[in-house]
């Protein structure tokens, strides 16, 4: 286990609550990740934990509750005093999320271009280096987003979202939709690139071969509250049904499936 | 048991909490045009789309809307043996009201359909988050561009609009009904006034911010994957051809409701 000392956590959630509507996504979700830390979040489908993520980037605004990145509330700020904050966050998303109307490239270099105004032949530099970090030959860089397979979009997010060299890096299912091979080969590249960067990362999947592979400590969602959180070698002997039940993969348990509308 | 009080309580309900809704992305909208960066490079992209490539279909609508319209008036006012009225009255109806109108409407036709399919996917693959993510304001970069792009290019379309709207009432007119061609470019000139020309072209800028703001709203706000992009698409250009009528009603009523 880190020590609780008296070092800012990078990522702080107090209490955290969110509603859409009549329906309460996160529910009093207290979360600490450690600087250098890799936390990944655990959870079903429709558990909230996109919403988790989202809220820290400000994307959503929870009702109630204190999320603090490096030591600076965010939940209060304003789109602008927020842009230093998301400076310092890279993310990759599920889909890969890349701008299809501009090449690989440009996508890679959009953080440095447009976020930092870097001068383009710089930039370029970059992203082609970057691109050869993950494994992609700098050709690539001139083609559209579309032209490339599911494994190459995910690997030009990773790319993407390591370009502007990040403290704290989200990855959002970054092995869903993908074969298992091209799974493993990913989460390889998430965790040599997280280790060159000395990055802070959050993760949330529900794939466990994943998250064993790039968590140093895994924490369970369940109706918007974690409800176990420990190092990665404790996840199978945890003693919660919940986390067994999850793991494990097994349709009986304590978690009930909500397959019909409420 | 749905009580039907209920109902119409709840659709009210919900329409407010719309306009609403749609009056805060505008002013959100209308705040980062003065707050920098301001991509002035995509913003020319815009007008290319907006402006060049809706040449082709509003010129046709207006040549073909000026060269019926001469016609009409030529029957009408034979009646009164006042067929030379027509350029007048062709000049007057399509500068105050059909040029604007009828451009503005093919222009929410393409472009704001356009607009709403694009953010709209955007916003369900992610790419709007993303921007977010890379230390870039969604508004900024997507929304302003397109306000000011068309805001700047539908005045330009609705003056070409005119123009041969005009020119289609003319061929008409000389060619078919017999009217002299010097007289019908003197009365047409002698009809114009500055405020026609100045109204027709605040109506053209309104009409370009409501094609720009209903097209990046549907887009923007878009849930639930390719539905949901199709209903964007579909509300977009709905509220659009609704917003621009009532806006030029609005307008006209203020610049010539005193004018007797």
């Amino acid at each position: 286990m880190i020590k609780q000392t008296n070092i800012t956590p990078m990522i702080q959630m107090d209490n955290v609550h969110k509603s859409f509507g009549t329906k309460h996504v996160l529910n009093g979700l207290n979360l600490t990740v450690q600087k250098g830390e890799s936390v990944v979040i655990i959870g079903g489908s429709g558990t909230g934990k996109s919403v988790a993520l989202k809220s820290i980037l400000g994307i959503l605004k929870p009702e109630q509750g204190s999320i603090k990145v490096d030591g600076r509330e965010i939940t209060t700020l304003s789109n602008r005093e927020r842009k230093p904050v998301l400076a310092k966050i890279g993310m990759l998303f599920q889909g890969a999320a890349l701008f299809d109307s501009i090449p690989v490239w440009q996508n890679v270099a959009f953080g440095l271009i447009q976020g930092e105004g870097m001068n383009k032949h710089d930039a370029r530099e970059i992203a082609i280096e970057k691109l050869r970090r993950v494994g992609l030959t700098p050709d690539v860089g001139d083609l559209s987003p579309a032209e490339l397979s599911g494994g190459m979009q995910k690997r030009v997010g990773l790319a993407r979202a390591i370009a502007s060299e990040p403290e704290i890096i989200f990855f959002d299912e970054p092995t869903t939709g993908l074969d298992p091979i091209m799974a493993d080969v990913i989460n390889d590249l998430i965790v040599e690139c997280v280790q060159d960067l000395g990055a802070t990362t959050l993760s949330i999947t529900h794939d466990m071969a994943s998250a064993r592979k790039i968590a140093d400590r895994i924490a369970m969602l369940y109706q918007g509250k974690i409800i176990w959180d420990g190092d990665k070698n404790e996840i199978d002997t945890s003693g919660n049904d919940y986390v067994d039940q999850f793991i494990h993969g097994r349709a009986q348990g304590p978690i009930e499936m909500q397959l019909l509308k409420p | 048991m749905t009580n039907p009080l209920a109902t119409i309580g709840r659709v009210f309900l919900n329409a407010l909490a719309e306009i609403g809704r749609l009056s805060h992305f505008a002013a959100v909208a209308v705040m980062h045009i003065f707050m920098p960066p301001i991509y002035w490079r995509l913003a020319l992209h815009q007008m290319w789309l907006i402006g060049y490539n809706s040449l082709p279909v509003v010129g046709l609508t207006a040549l073909f809307t000026g060269a019926a319209l001469a016609q009409q008036i030529f029957v009408g006012g034979s009646r009164f043996n006042a067929e030379s009225v027509v350029p007048g009255v062709v000049v007057i109806a399509i500068v105050r009201e059909l040029g604007p109108v009828l451009g503005g409407l093919m222009v929410a036709g393409r472009v704001s359909s356009a607009m709403a399919a694009e953010l709209g996917t955007m916003r369900v693959t992610e790419q709007i988050d993303a921007l977010t993510t890379l230390s870039t304001d969604p508004i900024n970069y997507l929304v302003v561009p397109r306000l000011i792009a068309a805001v700047l290019t539908l005045p330009l379309l609705v003056l070409v609009a005119n123009t041969i709207g005009v020119l289609g009432g003319f061929v008409i007119g000389t060619e078919r009904l017999g009217l002299n061609s010097g007289t019908y470019l003197q009365v047409t000139t002698d009809f114009l006034e500055k405020a026609d020309i100045v109204s027709s072209m605040v109506k053209a800028a309104v009409f370009g911010f409501v094609i720009a703001l209903m097209g990046s709203y549907h887009g923007y706000n878009s849930r639930g994957g390719a539905q949901g992009v199709g209903k964007a698409t579909t509300n977009a250009v709905v509220s659009a051809f609704i917003m621009i009528l009532l806006a030029n009603l609005i307008i006209t009523v203020i610049v010539f409701g005193n004018q007797v």
